[in-house]
Order: C-alpha cells, then sequence, then structure tokens
C-alpha cells in the first residue's frame, strides 16, 4: 500500500498548472484533497507520472454567494459547505447533501472539484450537481469554457474533462425563496457511498402545485442523471399521497433500463430502492 | 489499636487496565514501531491467479532496481519447501493438505506466497514487486465447498479428493430417536465467509546473529512457544536458538499469531541475507492472506415429541477450508459437530463436518469458531421447529435446556482425534429467565409481527456455551526482586485482552500486595520454559490459576527464608504488607530476603474445560421496503462463574457482540467465479463502526465458579459473538413472521432481507 512513484508539481498559477497537464499529455493527474487519489495510488490501481498539487493556486477555495446562485471553487471542502453562515438559505439541498459525504475526516480534506473530476457514480456531488441544473467551470490550455452538469458526466469514473483541463468550480442556479426539497439516500453504515440516493427540488405555483421539479438520482446508473419521467409525474399536480405513489412508480421505471447492479445489490433491489427514495424524499420535502 | 487488615479485594473489582496508561499515551510499542540497523524490508509477490500451475518467475527487472537486495522465489529456501504442520489436532491423513511457505509448482489461491522481495525500503520492495513477471497457467477454480466433493478438479492431485476429512459427533441412537419420533423437520443453513480484522495487521521483524547463531522474532503473538517449535525444526535450529519476543498487539480474535507463511519466510530471509528483515501485512494483503473463516453449509434434522422434547438432531456440514489446513484449521469444523447441540438436552446426535477444500484463502479460527456457525443453525432452526409444534419459542428451549442436576454434563464425541468434553457447571435455565427479564420479553412481546411507523418490529431469543480453558497446562514463576517488587512470569498472551491487568489483579490477591508492585511478563518465550499461549479463552483460566497457585508457594518459600533470618520456624513467621516478615516482635525486610533468590514457580495442569453460558436477546426493527434492520436493543447474560475483572469482561462482551453484528449484518468475503476477492478493501468488506450499534447491554453473572479450576473462572471472551447470528436471525424471522420469512442464510444485508421478503409476498416457497 505505498504510492508508486511520480512527480510531484505545486505551481502557483492556474495557467502554470494546466500547462503542466498538457505537458504530459494524459499521463499527469490533478491532486485537491486526495480522497479518492491517494486510495487509488496506494492500490495501484493508477501510476500517474506527475501529481500536480493545486494548493498554492489562488482563488479556488471560494464560496460565493450571488443573485445568480452559489459558486463554489474546485478546491472547498466539504467541511467549508458544512460551516458556511450563508449556504443553509442560499442552498439547503446543497448542504444536506454534502452532509452525507464520507466521515468527518474525509469531509475536511475532500473539495468540490476533487469529487466532480473522480465522477464516482454514487458521490454526493455529482448529483447535487447534475440535479440542479449546476455548471462546471472548467481551464485548459485554450482557455475556459462552461459545462453543464447534465453533459459532464459521461460514465462510471468518467467525465468529459480533456487532459489539459482542470476543473475550476461550480455554479448551482439561485434558490428562490418557498422551493421544495429533499435529499434521501441510503447506504449499509453512514458516510459509505450510497446504494441509491435522490436529491429534489421544485416549486410550487399559486395553485400550490408542484412546478419546476428537478429529480436526480445517484448510485443506480453508471453516472448521476435527472429523471424528467419522474419531473413529469410531479409538475402540474398538488404533491399528496397518490402522486407521491406514482412517483415512486415512475422512479423504478424510468432506471429500468440502465440500472446496475454489483456484490453488493442486484439491479432488482437497487431499482426497488430509488423508487422507496424518491417516496421518501417527496414525503419529506420540506422548505 | 491495630489496624483492620483489608485482603486485597482487586479480583471481582472493576479495576482500569493497567494497559491502557501505555497505550493511551502512544507509548506502546508494537512490531511496526521496531527497527534495527541494517534493516531489509521485505514484501510478498502473491499469486492473482485462484488456481494454476506456475510455468516461470522472472526476477531479474525486479533485481535491477536500485535499493533491492534480494528476490527470492521457492528454490531459494532449499531442496524442498517447508510445510506448515498443524498446531492442533494434526492426524496423517491432513497432511497432503498443509500449505507449503511459499508456492513452488502450483498456486491455490490469490494471494499464495509466490516470490519474496527484500529491499531498503518497504517502498521500493513494492515496487520490486510490479517487476516481477510470474507465469502462472491457470486452471479450474474451485470456489464453492459443496461442489468441490465431485473430483473434477483436485486441489492436491495425489490425495485424490478435496474434502481433507471428516468429524463426527455421536451420541445415542440417531437413528432409533428419529425412528419412534412423533415429529421431524429438515432444514439446510449457510452461513458465509467471513473473518477478524484486528486494527494492527500482522508484523514480524527478524534478525539472526551470525556469531552465536541465534534468532530473534519480533512481533510474536497468540502461541510463541508452538510457533518457535515450527520455526526451529523447519530452519534446523535448537528451540532453545530462538528467542520469540511478544509486542504490544492490537488485537488478535483467532487470527493473529498462528504460523503462516511470513513466519518462515522472514526469519529465513533474515538468516539468508545477515541482515535484519522486518515485513508489516497491509490491510489488502491481511484479506487475502490472513485466515478466512465461517464458511459452513449445513443441512441438519431434528427429532421431538409433540410436547417439545428434542430425541435427536443429526446433520451434514460442509465446512469451506480454502486451499490449505493451516496450525488451526480443523478447529471450526469440529466444533461446528460437537456444539450443534448447545446447551440443550439432546440424547441421540449424529453429526458429521467435512473439511472441503477450496481455492481461496484458508481457513482457521474466528472468535467463536465454529459455535457462532452452529448457533446459527440451532437457534434458527428452534424457532422453526416451535412455530410447527404451536409452543411458545421461549418454552420451547426451557424445556429442553440441560437440568443443573444432570451435570457434568458429557457432549457427543468428535472423532477422529477423540474429543470428549462435559459442561463443568452451570444453571442454564437462570440465565434464560434473566435475559428475558432484562429485555422486557413479556412486555414486548406485543411488539412483534408489527409495523410501526413503517418498520416490523421482533423479538429473537438463542441460549449458547461458551468453551474456554483448554489445557494441557501453564506455567508461572513468581520473583520478589531486590527493590521489593514482584515480577510475575507467564507464558500466556497479551492479545489485546487485557492480560496484564487480570494476572495483576490475581498475583496482587493471592500475594495481597498492591497491584503497583507487581509487574506482569508475558509471551514471549524468554520469560519461562514452556507456555500454551491465548486461545480457547484459556489464558487467565490457565495462567492465572497458575499464578494463584505460585503464589501460595512463593508465601512458603518467604516465610522459610525470614524464618532462617529470624531463627523461627516457618509457621511463626508473618509476611507483613509484602514489605518484611516478622516474628517474636523482630522482622527482617523483604529486599534483604531478596538477595536468597526468592522465587516460586508452579504449573497448572488441566484437561477440562470451562463453559460459559447464557442467552442473548434482541429487538430488531425491519424495513420492509429496504430491507434494512436496526437493532434496537441488544441483551446479553452470561454466567462466567468468576469474573476476574467486570469492567474489561464487559468491554470485551461488547465488543464481541459488535464484532458479531458486523458478521450478521455487514461482513462478507466475497469471491467471482474464478476465485478472484471481490471485497478487497475495507469501502466493499463492511466493518461495524462505533456508531452502528448503539443499542448493547450486558449482564454478567457469576452463579455457578467452575470446579475445574482454582480460580473457580471460565473463559469468558467469546460468549458475546456465539449466539448473535442466530439471536438476530431469529428477530428478524419474528419480525417479518406476517409474511413467514425464515432467514436461512447470512448475512442478513438489506438487499438479502429485502428478497427475502419480496419472495414471501409473492407466495412462492421460501
Amino acid at each position: 500500500m505505498k504510492l508508486p512513484s511520480f512527480e510531484y508539481a505545486c505551481p502557483a498559477t492556474l495557467a502554470e498548472a494546466v500547462r503542466i497537464l498538457a505537458d504530459h499529455e494524459g499521463e499527469a493527474k490533478v491532486i485537491s484533497g486526495g480522497q479518492s487519489l491517494m486510495p487509488v495510488l496506494a492500490f495501484r490501481l493508477a501510476a500517474p507520472s506527475v501529481l500536480v498539487d493545486l494548493r498554492n493556486v489562488p482563488g479556488l477555495d471560494r464560496i460565493t454567494i450571488t443573485e445568480n446562485g452559489v459558486h463554489l471553487g474546485a478546491r472547498v471542502r466539504w467541511c467549508d459547505i458544512e460551516s458556511h453562515d450563508g449556504l443553509r438559505k442560499a442552498h439547503p439541498l446543497l448542504v444536506q447533501g454534502i452532509s452525507h459525504v464520507a466521515h468527518y475526516q474525509i469531509r475536511n480534506r475532500g473539495t468540490v472539484g476533487g469529487s466532480l473530476a473522480h465522477a464516482d457514480p454514487a458521490a454526493e456531488m455529482p448529483g447535487l450537481a447534475v440535479a440542479c441544473d449546476a455548471e462546471i467551470s472548467v481551464q485548459g490550455v485554450a482557455g475556459s469554457r462552461l459545462i453543464k452538469a447534465a453533459d459532464f458526466f459521461d460514465g462510471a469514473l468518467s467525465t468529459v474533462l480533456e487532459f489539459d483541463e482542470i476543473i475550476t468550480g461550480i455554479r448551482f442556479p439561485a434558490w428562490p425563496s418557498g422551493r421544495r426539497w429533499a435529499f434521501e439516500e441510503f447506504a449499509r453504515r453512514r458516510g459509505d457511498f450510497a446504494m441509491a440516493g435522490v436529491a429534489l427540488h421544485f416549486d410550487l405555483d399559486a395553485a400550490g402545485r408542484a412546478c419546476n421539479a428537478h429529480v436526480g438520482v445517484i448510485g443506480v446508473c453508471s453516472h448521476p442523471c435527472r429523471l424528467t419521467a419522474v419531473e413529469e409525474v410531479i409538475n402540474g399536480n398538488v404533491v399528496e399521497e397518490d402522486l407521491v405513489a406514482a412517483a415512486a412508480k415512475a422512479a423504478s421505471e424510468a432506471v429500468a433500463a440502465d440500472v446496475t447492479g454489483d456484490m453488493h445489490a442486484s439491479a432488482e433491489y437497487r431499482q426497488a430502492l430509488i423508487g422507496v427514495l424518491v417516496e421518501r424524499a417527496l414525503a419529506h420535502a420540506q422548505v | 489499636m491495630t489496624p483492620m487488615h483489608v485482603l486485597n479485594s482487586y479480583v471481582g473489582s472493576p479495576v482500569e487496565r493497567i494497559e491502557d496508561l501505555r497505550l493511551l499515551r502512544g507509548k506502546g510499542q508494537f512490531v511496526d514501531d521496531l527497527t534495527r540497523e541494517g534493516l531489509l524490508h521485505a514484501a510478498i509477490l502473491r499469486s492473482n491467479v485462484a488456481h494454476g500451475r506456475i510455468l516461470s518467475i522472472e526476477t531479474r527487472d525486479a533485481l535491477d532496481l536500485p535499493g533491492v537486495h534480494a528476490v527470492l522465489t521457492a528454490p531459494d529456501f532449499g531442496p524442498s519447501v517447508p510445510v506448515i504442520p498443524l498446531r492442533l489436532m494434526p492426524m496423517p491423513s491432513l497432511e497432503p493438505f498443509a500449505q507449503p511457505v511459499i508456492a513452488s509448482d502450483k498456486v491455490r489461491y490469490v494471494g499464495e506466497p509466490v516470490a519474496v522481495v527484500l529491499a531498503e525500503s518497504a517502498a521500493i520492495a513494492e515496487d520490486a514487486l510490479e517487476l516481477i513477471y510470474a507465469e502462472i497457467e491457470p486452471l479450474p477454480a474451485i470456489v464453492d465447498g459443496t461442489k468441490a466433493g465431485d473430483g473434477q478438479v483436485l486441489l492436491v492431485e495425489s490425495s485424490g479428493t478435496n474434502e481433507a476429512a471428516q468429524y463426527s459427533a455421536l451420541l445415542g441412537d440417531v437413528e432409533r430417536a428419529f425412528q419412534e419420533a412423533e415429529y421431524v423437520r429438515r432444514e439446510k443453513f449457510r452461513v458465509h465467509r467471513h473473518t477478524a480484522l484486528p486494527m494492527e495487521p500482522r508484523g514480524i521483524l527478524a534478525e539472526w546473529d551470525q556469531e552465536s547463531e541465534r534468532l530473534v522474532v519480533w512481533g510474536a503473538a497468540k502461541v510463541p512457544f508452538a510457533n518457535r517449535r515450527i520455526l526451529a525444526q523447519q530452519m534446523g535450529l535448537a528451540e532453545e536458538d530462538i528467542d520469540m519476543i511478544e509486542n504490544d498487539v492490537g488485537g488478535g480474535f483467532g487470527v493473529r499469531g498462528e504460523f503462516y507463511p511470513e513466519d518462515f519466510l522472514v526469519p529465513f530471509a533474515a538468516r539468508l541475507t545477515g541482515r535484519p528483515v522486518k515485513w508489516i501485512e497491509d490491510r489488502r494483503e491481511h484479506l487475502i492472506a490472513t485466515n478466512h473463516a465461517r464458511e459452513v453449509d449445513c443441512e441438519v434434522e431434528i427429532a421431538c415429541r409433540k410436547d417439545g422434547t428434542i430425541l435427536g438432531l443429526r446433520g451434514s456440514a460442509f465446512v469451506d477450508m480454502g486451499a490449505y489446513l493451516r496450525t488451526n484449521g480443523v478447529i471450526g469444523p469440529r466444533n461446528v459437530a460437537q456444539f450443534l447441540v448447545g446447551p440443550y438436552l439432546i440424547p441421540n446426535v449424529a453429526v458429521t463436518a467435512s473439511l472441503m477444500m477450496t481455492n481461496k484463502t484458508p481457513v482457521g479460527t474466528y472468535r467463536g469458531p465454529g459455535r457462532y456457525e452452529a448457533d446459527f443453525f440451532r437457534e434458527r432452526l428452534f424457532d422453526m421447529v416451535a412455530r410447527d409444534l404451536g409452543i411458545d419459542r421461549v418454552e420451547f428451549r426451557r424445556r429442553n435446556l440441560v437440568p443443573e442436576d444432570m451435570i457434568p454434563y458429557a457432549l457427543p464425541t468428535v472423532t477422529p482425534v477423540e474429543g470428549r468434553t462435559q459442561f463443568d457447571s452451570g444453571d442454564y435455565q437462570a440465565t434464560l429467565a434473566r435475559c428475558l427479564e432484562e429485555i422486557g420479553w413479556d412486555e414486548k412481546a406485543a411488539l412483534q409481527g408489527r409495523l410501526i411507523d413503517g418498520r416490523y418490529h421482533g423479538l429473537g431469543i438463542g441460549c449458547f456455551v461458551e468453551g474456554g480453558g483448554t489445557g494441557p497446562r501453564e506455567t508461572a514463576r513468581l520473583v520478589v526482586e531486590a527493590d521489593g517488587t514482584l515480577s510475575v512470569f507467564v507464558g500466556t498472551s497479551a492479545v489485546g485482552q487485557g492480560l496484564e491487568t487480570a494476572c495483576a489483579q490475581i498475583a496482587a490477591d493471592a500475594l495481597e500486595v498492591p497491584m503497583e508492585r507487581v509487574r506482569i511478563y508475558h509471551g514471549s518465550t524468554t520469560y519461562v520454559r514452556e507456555g500454551f499461549g491465548s486461545f480457547h479463552s484459556r489464558a487467565v483460566v490457565m495462567g492465572g490459576s497458575a499464578i494463584q497457585l505460585a503464589a501460595e508457594a512463593l508465601k512458603e518459600k518467604v516465610r522459610e527464608a525470614g524464618a532462617r533470618h529470624l531463627g523461627c520456624s516457618p509457621d511463626e513467621a508473618r509476611i507483613v504488607d509484602w514489605t518484611a516478615v516478622t516474628a517474636g516482635g523482630k522482622s527482617v525486610e523483604l529486599a534483604e530476603l531478596a538477595a536468597e533468590d526468592l522465587t516460586a514457580e508452579h504449573t497448572f495442569a488441566n484437561t477440562k474445560h470451562t463453559y460459559s453460558y447464557g442467552a442473548h436477546a434482541a429487538h430488531v426493527a425491519v424495513d420492509p421496503k429496504t430491507g434494512a434492520v436496526e437493532v434496537l436493543d441488544y441483551l446479553a447474560v452470561e454466567d462466567v462463574g468468576r469474573a476476574i475483572n467486570p469492567l474489561t469482561l464487559h468491554g470485551q462482551t461488547i465488543g464481541a457482540i459488535v464484532q458479531g453484528l458486523g458478521g450478521t449484518l455487514l461482513e462478507h468475503l466475497i469471491y467471482d467465479e474464478n476465485g478472484q476477492l471481490l471485497t478487497g478493501s475495507l469501502a466493499d468488506y463492511m466493518m461495524p463502526t462505533a456508531s452502528d450499534y448503539p443499542n448493547i447491554r450486558v449482564v454478567t453473572l457469576q452463579l455457578r465458579p467452575s470446579p475445574v479450576n482454582p480460580l473457580g473462572a471460565k473463559g469468558a471472551g467469546e460468549g458475546g459473538i456465539i449466539p448473535v447470528g442466530g439471536v438476530i436471525a431469529n428477530a428478524v424471522a419474528a419480525a417479518l413472521a406476517p409474511f413467514d420469512v425464515q432467514p436461512r442464510e447470512l448475512p442478513l444485508s438489506p438487499p438479502r432481507v429485502w428478497a427475502m421478503l419480496k419472495t414471501a409476498r409473492e407466495g412462492a416457497i421460501v
């Protein structure tokens, strides 16, 4: 469990970091919190030639709340989100979801950018990003670009990031007052990757009907995704018992084609579980 | 006025562990804390193929890596590779299945040592592993013990079979019992593969002194004397030329301290290179290299009268042994056979346990070996039977517990390597009654099978016995030091169970001195002539009894020495506060007498076992939609005869219960069809964490002292884990009784519970 040998770079600017990545043509790896990368290295599942540490790159660790929403720098840690004064009001779903990330010690080190780049199918941050229509900003040699979270993840542990690109931050759209939301996940032990999870929010129209529903799921498919079929069931209706049941059923059906099983749980179980979690999330949705 | 003379009363008091001051201050010394000048670090290349023929091993690139000192493969270990003998219950017929210390022609499990790298650092050694190219031609792998017997593929060709042995436990006339029975039921159960994960993985540091031709091995644990014997034989040394040194140990649980391949490879490498060599197991290695345990399929049949009286029990168990029979591998299977009856009066018994070889990591003992499995089979079966017969399941147990007036009560006899044992003392009804009372069984019974806030509630109960105190003997040597302190040397080992504290309590009470003046030296082969170690909950029962008896001898010696000084008879001499001896108004300081070699040694020999016993009960809530089982309350009652230290015992019992809950609900070593371990990290092999099972209560009783040792104590380290599988499974069954869900297999993971419920609801046969 000793790390393989690699070069270590600790650039002072983003431009320099990006240049090192470009120079190594895919052999370099960015390290931010190291909470996924270090175990991967210890198990020798990856052997990058150089690690590019972002610790000296300024400005990546900020949380900014504006009328455009919440912006999290790539090096913002989970504990920063948990302890931030304004975030609980500015984006309660984000704060609640992040409280499920691993354990205390890991939340002190793990970062937003690291989780997005690692793209674990069951990780909370990618799921929240997709559920909330977040936008991920990345910087490469050719410049910067914005990628919609829905387009960012293209498989298990896989994203559309080019090898010379670094995630610089993520923006969650502004959170209107009165929005209903819930986060539900099911894990064997507290802090484990979830067997399945749901992040959802919806607004209420003047008649008390749900609208603008967003339902994102983690842990069931190769990457986080929104369940538009469930959103359609919810939109335009009052959230009460029958609707909750219909949405749960729709959720299980929606993931049927893509749900994957593994040694811990069959596809059949996960499919049923996602329905249960949608049901519970809707039933517990709060302002 | 003479001050009141207060006899010491450490034994039975909740004395805080004397080990903790050292450990909590970071002053413990574990084997990886040690280093030596010129140290080489070993790393072991392990087979990544479950079953295969070694065609070639290319080591040149590894040797070329700067910092690599040597790369050893089978031919480097001499003309014939040593095999590891069975420590417990050896038989010539088992020898073909013993493990060679390194693979030479065949590999038989993923994790089997293939090559050893010695390098200037552990990191370089690991780098070098990636530069060794072992070409292994794969053979079909056997991963299912129940299918190993068909003989299509043989692990050891020369043996002609994959069934290494079969143990039988017999009592009475089982055929007749079944013929005459009014009721019989046959069931199949399965306990899954899981094992112990001590906080500290294994480790060894070996140093060879060329001048004196002596070897010192640090990191010894559990059974240092037995391991020294094995190592001496393998290395062609006299036992006296090897010192096995016990360091602080981060947990044992049965798996640490047995003789593993590394216990030869590392010392051998030290002698070969003339440099000290250290090897520290990492967590990934631990999961494939250290003994696995528990994987048993069992078919069992019970015969009863309609009133619930059990007449007979028969069955066959198939124990998945993995690829080799290790030092204590046969204990689990023979215990499954013998202890399937538990604390119940079952007059006719015929249970066999077959040892099936498979291409998986070899198995060994894990806390409560065979008993955890057997208790799951039995207690689960009892609940089914009670329901069939329309008898309350508590009443069914009451009617069948061995009555106190039949104790000593002989258990079924195991063959081969004949094993006879008998319950020593006990009021089995009393612990059951206390358990029911403490958990509030009668009040909570109404909750069973009821849906409350979306979860079904259920209660489970199970009775058990815990064997302990195995012989043959243990020796203690007590020495009065020049400064008046007492040194106590014992041959038992500390594996994190608080041995130093317990031994110090016993010595201090026996000699009537403050504990602070007692020093305990244990484990290492340098302290006493022989020692039998710490397993089968024997360290305190056997070692403690030896201390108690040696203390009497020491007192006599001190009085004699004092009498000589004072010119009186020993009968007149009195020891005062362990500082002086007085007689007739004169006195002599103990420190002065210490010059006369005040030493006493005593060996306590005993072949009779102790049997702690009791009952556990649990209250669970089952979420029918996720299959999640929450343990709302867990209650353990155990009579240990005499608790040396109720505080440490309490901690041990809670720890054992959590370990049992982990094995019942979380932990599972899962293999794929090619014999690859899928749960190769602690992300996938799920240990319980400190927050998972907060609701555990333990009641320790001292109703019936053991008549087989002078302390009256019974082995008590394992009782916490033994009944857990059966009790939790029974509680889940009770919770889901409206659907007639009957768990027959562990672990009760959420997907398994969910699937059982789904099948039951769909009306299929469960």
